[in-house]
């Protein structure tokens, strides 16, 4: 059974559409980023997912319609949706002690444990921690859940790099196994790039991109092409061209590597340079068309 | 839906198995102290205005043997006039302060969790927005009123004890309060009162809730400009204050209901309660109606919204 499974699925806000039909299927054991740029409909994604908005279109999260059964849905979800959200007056005690009173899966020493490994004082209130500190409270209680899926949305948003490493570290070593699944969106592409099993990009409500990670080599080459064979180059139809101190750069698709290799020096391209090759491209048919 | 699998990672826990599905959960207790974590004035308020009220009693105690000689040669009526009247003040004000507490409170409860964002992670943990909602109309429903009695009967107390002691002190016997003023009746008096106010305010609380659930900002205004245009749109164009009566009623129409009242204003004795006259009133049935659709409609307003 999937974990996630989505058919057709739809959101609109009154003229604007945030999810323009989309399909996906999340399987357990995955680790899949979701990436788009601002407004593209990720969150929304997320929140018809955890059952917070109604959507059109067919979805299931473990088997469970979301905007239906949401209680049932959240003993088998966990969610941070981004730095902000644990209320600012409560102790870190009392966080503890409520989650513990409705999680019927929430193992309390396993957060302790957690906490234990920071300088969080059970004490203190929320709004006396860091920014760094809240998002470790959150990911402690989180991860002392007994979830089968993990949504995150922007987790790392706002901290400083050494927290974000700390982060899908803790979440890599500590919480993650072959029987759950986590979703994360982020606009940090890069720190995620190790981490995630899968890929999907997100644009304009619809996916335009989806690819497990092991396959990115074999699917995609950067070259760095010698100014002689530009010509050459550009008539295989890169996907994307930039250049870079003076260098061009192709971005290929499915490319022939020994082929593309007599035009420069060939590497597989990180996230980010595809995900600006993807939505860049998307960005200018869209606008050709206007 | 079934259980986890067996794959447990070792990594997890030091190898031990860890119990599946644990812990029998409580949503509803936990929500309900989560408000008063978070609510500290729901106890607080009353507390400091009963101690306040303490305070001014002591002081108004200098002279009371004196006063006392001359109340117990009055008749009967005006003794317990006189002797209960700082009694009945004290449980006025707290009362009003348990009112004041609970509308506030219920005009807040769902709009805070949206404006700092919480809600988000209220939602992300397995309690239903039934749950939350009834935990939240619990508050100004039984706690409040709870907290109200217990302090009021407790102020009473301490008041009693200390008359007590400054009579004794001046060689006078420190029962003749009690002959005045039953603590045993009054607190029976102030316990139905206190459910006859809950009962009938039932739907102004439920409305708080629900504006606060659903307005973006100006709550209070929200929450009160309605009526207020409502009675005014009938004032100017039928002539009429019904309305305006209408909201009168149901802020004070209750307490009329349920009590048969002295000339002079007061409710001495527990003969005085009229609770079948109270149950009879079509406007306790027509607000609880009301207070249940308003309840049901924030518990959905809750499901859709998102935070401000």
């Amino acid at each position: 059974m999937a974990f996630v499974e989505a058919r057709g699925l739809r959101k609109r806000y009154g003229n604007t559409v945030a999810l323009d039909g989309i399909n996906l299927k999340i399987e357990e054991g995955r680790i899949l980023g979701l990436i788009g740029p601002n407004g593209a409909g990720k969150t929304t994604a997320l929140n018809a997912i955890l059952g917070l908005t109604p959507y059109e279109g067919e979805l299931t999260v473990l088997g469970r319609d979301p905007w239906s059964a949401r209680e049932e849905l959240m003993r088998d979800v966990a969610f941070i949706a981004d730095v902000a959200v644990l209320p600012r007056w409560m102790r870190v005690s009392q966080a503890l002690d409520y989650v513990a009173g409705v999680h019927p899966r929430f193992d309390r020493e396993r957060a302790e444990g957690f906490l234990d490994r920071t300088t969080i004082k059970r004490a203190s209130k929320i709004r006396e921690l860091s920014k760094g500190m809240v998002v470790q409270l959150h990911l402690a209680l989180v991860m002392a859940i007994d979830a089968r899926l993990l949504v995150l949305d922007e987790p790392t948003l706002g901290l400083d790099i050494l927290f974000r490493k700390q982060f899908y570290d803790s979440l890599l070593n500590d919480y993650f196994d072959r029987s759950r699944t986590i979703l994360v969106t982020t606009h940090s592409v890069e720190e995620i790039q190790d981490v995630l099993t899968d890929l999907m990009f997100i644009d304009r409500g619809r996916i335009v991109l989806e690819t497990p990670m092991d396959e990115l080599e074999s699917r995609y080459a950067e070259v760095l092409v010698r100014p002689e064979r530009l010509d050459e180059a550009r008539a295989l139809g890169p996907m994307h061209e930039r250049t870079l101190v003076g260098r061009s750069i192709m971005l290929f698709e499915r490319g022939d590597r020994q082929r593309l290799a007599t035009f420069g020096e060939v590497r597989t391209p990180g996230i980010a340079d595809l995900f600006v090759a993807v939505i860049g491209r998307n960005g200018r048919t869209e606008g050709a068309t206007r | 839906m079934t259980t986890h699998p067996d794959v447990m990672p070792e990594r997890l826990g030091s190898g031990e198995a860890r119990p599946d599905a644990t812990a029998a959960t409580r949503p509803f207790y936990w929500s309900v102290r989560r408000e008063l974590w978070e609510n500290r004035s729901v106890y607080l308020a009353p507390l400091a205005v009963a101690a306040m009220a303490l305070i001014g009693f002591a002081i108004s105690t200098i002279g009371l043997a004196g006063r006392r000689r001359e109340v117990l040669l009055l008749d009967a009526a005006e003794q317990r006039a006189q002797i209960g009247m700082p009694y009945d003040m004290v449980a006025m004000v707290l009362i009003v302060t348990g009112l004041i507490v609970a509308v506030f409170y219920s005009i807040d409860a769902l709009h805070g969790e949206r404006r700092d964002r919480s809600i988000l992670f209220w939602k992300s943990l397995p309690v239903s927005d039934r749950t939350t909602v009834l935990s939240k109309a619990f508050i100004p429903l039984v706690v409040i009123p709870s907290i109200v009695f217990a302090l009021i009967v407790t102020v009473h107390l301490l008041m009693l004890l200390w008359t007590g002691l400054v009579l004794v002190a001046h060689g006078m016997s420190p029962l003749s309060t009690l002959g005045a003023w039953n603590p045993l009746e009054q607190s029976a008096i102030l316990l139905y009162g206190l459910v006859v106010l809950m009962l009938w305010h039932a739907p102004l609380y439920a409305w708080f809730l629900l504006v606060s659930g659903w307005a973006r900002r100006a709550i209070v205004l929200w929450a009160v400009l309605p009526l207020v245009a409502f009675s005014a749109l009938f004032r100017v164009a039928w002539g009429s204050t019904d309305v305006c009566a209408l909201l009168l009623y149901r802020v004070v129409g209750g307490i009329e209901e349920a009590f048969a009242f002295t000339t002079g204003g007061t409710v001495t004795s527990v003969s005085q309660l009229t609770p079948g006259r109270f149950l009879a009133t079509p406007g306790l049935w027509v607000g609880l109606v009301l207070a249940v659709v308003f309840l049901a409609a924030a518990i959905r307003v809750r499901r859709n919204r998102e935070p401000i």
